[in-house]
């Protein structure tokens, strides 16, 4: 048998604090994919049962839409929007969210691995944390509510009656984009709350999947106080009705500036910065109280 | 790297504070401080093999979560292999192998050997590293037909020898063992203690454990540090523990018929009840000799040994300490004393 180990195994790594931000990146990135991975295989060990759980994900988004349709066949208009306009700013936000839920809609699970203590055993891998924490128990069934969110953007888009032009056609991925991480950055923020409050699921529930209902109806229906509060303080209104107002050209809501329609990308970029902040925040009070 | 070999683990004073909340009212909460880990310090060199031990909320499972980078410590100076775990902990991870006896690390639907195929990835273990460590904890730890099985399928014993060879894979230079032998019917307990002894021998592994089970100490350590209240009480040879705390091993005796209490010096009688009489003797001191002597002086029947219950000889610990306060331990004080016995008693 092998000598006694008396050096180090086939380690040269890097301390932690000369990870370059890139490096960090790249190492989560990987782990995400290998342990994605590993909940898909886990998930087609029920094969039925996924089948199942992924149609009733999509009946349940599908729905949701359906009951809009509905109120749609007693008014013309919703707060000066028509149907088609409704369906641009509701697929829009629906696939954005669709999209973060299935990379890092886990996050709202962390509070009981704080609890009952199994984060420790992701503490002592050598891989990003916040990568394990997101693709924990990754559901490939939450591809129902993506699926929903394109049909309802597709049927939106073949049916408005949109002069297009180059910059509108390029507002559509941004949006998708930008959404997406300033949806991704609360869900980030609202795990790194958790290692405080452990059963804050609740609360982040109500930013994450409220958000999204919010932004499904056009800002002219809610109360001025509330558009400003997810303009100013949750910038919820950058996933999608300031850069779909500018597409569908319509008055933006707070008589705001033209700009602030493509202003989404920096404001998803401030987003995730404070975010990855208070992860670090979070993480840090963690390993200093240990619950 | 001279260093290194003697201190490969090593603590100076390492603390742990907690602030802990306690409701006292609707709203009203009253802080305080919790010492988990208060003042310790102590060094493992490379190759030792550790039992930690002391009852629950003794700050075991603290110290070891400080030792694996988990907790960051509130004051001292800790280092395994010369790292810092609360700063390098990702570095660290590397270089140890941890398991948590109550939670596994293993993935529960798919087949054992998938989390292994995950930890060779996740460790980028070299190919032929990875097949040879494997073959070896197949082999040592019986895991061959048990490869392909679903892990929710596998016994609990079964499922903390797929853990232990999860956590050997990417040859760690320490492994930490957070009661392995919870819950573990007796062959599995001496398989792994068997298997923890061999990679000591083969591989120079250093073996830290915290364990309630005095027989893990006893069939694999070499060494036993008895934490109580956040403070090391004992750091030595097993034996030697038994003599610091005076603890009685008790021989349970069944004779033919009900008899007088049994005359045995320096055993004695503890308990009668109809013809089984309990005996306790200095855990010092060997079974058979005076097992004979019975044996030669009353109808016997059957017998056992009892060994002493490890929070008994802590319990008896802190007595002595409390007594000639300051002896054992020059930090502890009588006032530390006093809560503590007050506490086990």
């Amino acid at each position: 048998m092998a000598s006694p180990t008396t050096t180090g195994p086939y380690d040269s790594s890097t301390p932690d604090h000369l990870y370059t931000p890139y490096r960090r990146l790249r190492e989560g990135l990987r782990a995400y994919r290998m342990i994605a991975a590993m909940w898909i295989r886990s998930t087609m060990a029920y094969r039925l049962s996924f089948a199942m759980t992924t149609f009733g994900n999509f009946a349940g988004t599908v729905l949701d839409f359906v009951a809009i349709m509905l109120m749609f066949s007693q008014v013309d208009r919703l707060g000066g929007y028509t149907l088609p306009e409704v369906a641009f700013l509701y697929g829009l936000t629906s696939t954005a969210f669709g999209l973060v839920d299935l990379a890092v809609g886990s996050m709202e699970r962390l509070g009981r691995r704080v609890r009952d203590g199994t984060l420790d055993t992701l503490l002592v891998r050598p891989v990003p944390v916040l990568a394990q924490v997101a693709a924990d128990r990754f559901a490939l069934r939450r591809l129902g509510r993506v699926t929903q969110g394109l049909l309802v953007l597709g049927y939106a888009v073949a049916v408005l009656d949109i002069a297009w032009t180059p910059l509108k056609v390029l507002m559509v991925p941004v949006m998708l984009l930008s959404g997406g991480l300033i949806f991704g950055a609360v869900f980030v923020a609202g795990g790194a709350f958790q290692f405080v409050a452990q059963d804050a699921s609740e609360v982040q529930n109500a930013f994450t999947y409220g958000g999204t209902t919010l932004t499904q109806y056009p800002p002219t229906v809610f109360a001025k106080e509330l558009v400003r509060g997810v303009t100013f303080v949750l910038p919820l209104a950058f996933v999608n009705w300031l850069p779909a107002l500018y597409v569908l050209e319509r008055p933006y809501p707070l008589d705001l500036p033209g700009w602030t329609a493509f202003a989404s990308p920096l404001v998803a970029a401030g987003c995730c910065a404070l975010a990855g902040l208070a992860w670090r925040a979070g993480l840090r009070t963690y390993r200093s109280t240990g619950s | 790297m001279v260093s290194d070999a003697h201190d490969f683990i090593r603590l100076d004073r390492v603390e742990k504070v907690f602030q802990v909340r306690r409701k006292t009212g609707f709203l009203r909460r009253e802080r305080h401080e919790v010492r988990a880990v208060d003042s310790i310090s102590f060094a493992v060199a490379r190759g030792e093999m550790v039992g930690y031990i002391g009852p629950n909320g003794a700050g075991k499972s603290t110290t070891i979560k400080m030792l694996t980078g988990i907790l960051t410590p509130s004051g001292g100076r800790l280092r395994v292999a010369g790292i810092d775990p609360s700063r390098e902990r990702t570095r660290l991870a590397r270089r140890i192998g941890v398991v948590f006896g109550q939670r596994t690390t293993l993935w529960w639907d798919l087949p054992l050997i998938d989390s292994y195929r995950l930890m060779h990835r996740m460790y980028r273990i070299p190919d032929a590293r990875y097949r040879e460590n494997l073959d070896r904890c197949v082999q040592l730890l019986d895991l061959g037909d048990l490869l392909e099985v679903p892990v929710r399928q596998l016994s609990l014993g079964q499922r903390m020898r797929g853990d232990i060879a999860a956590a050997l894979l990417h040859d760690p230079e320490v492994l930490y063992l957070d009661e392995p032998t919870i819950g573990l019917d007796v062959i599995s307990k001496a398989r792994v203690r068997e298997f923890l002894r061999d990679l000591n021998a083969e591989r120079g592994t250093t073996v830290l454990l915290t364990t309630h089970d005095l027989q893990d100490i006893e069939q694999v350590c070499r060494r036993v540090m008895v934490i109580d209240h956040g403070r090391l009480m004992y750091d030595g040879p097993l034996a030697s523990l038994h003599e610091v705390g005076e603890s009685e091993r008790t021989l349970v005796v069944d004779l033919e018929r009900e008899l007088p209490p049994i005359e045995a010096a320096p055993a004695r009688v503890v308990r009668v009840e109809g013809p089984r009489q309990w005996l306790a003797f200095p855990a010092s001191e060997s079974a058979a000799p005076l097992v004979a002597r019975i044996a030669a002086a009353y109808p016997l029947v059957d017998l056992s040994v009892r060994e002493p219950d490890i929070e008994a000889v802590i319990a008896k610990m802190y007595a002595e300490r409390t007594e000639r306060s300051g002896q054992v331990n020059e930090e502890g004080g009588v006032g530390r004393g006093g809560q503590a016995t007050e506490a086990v008693s």
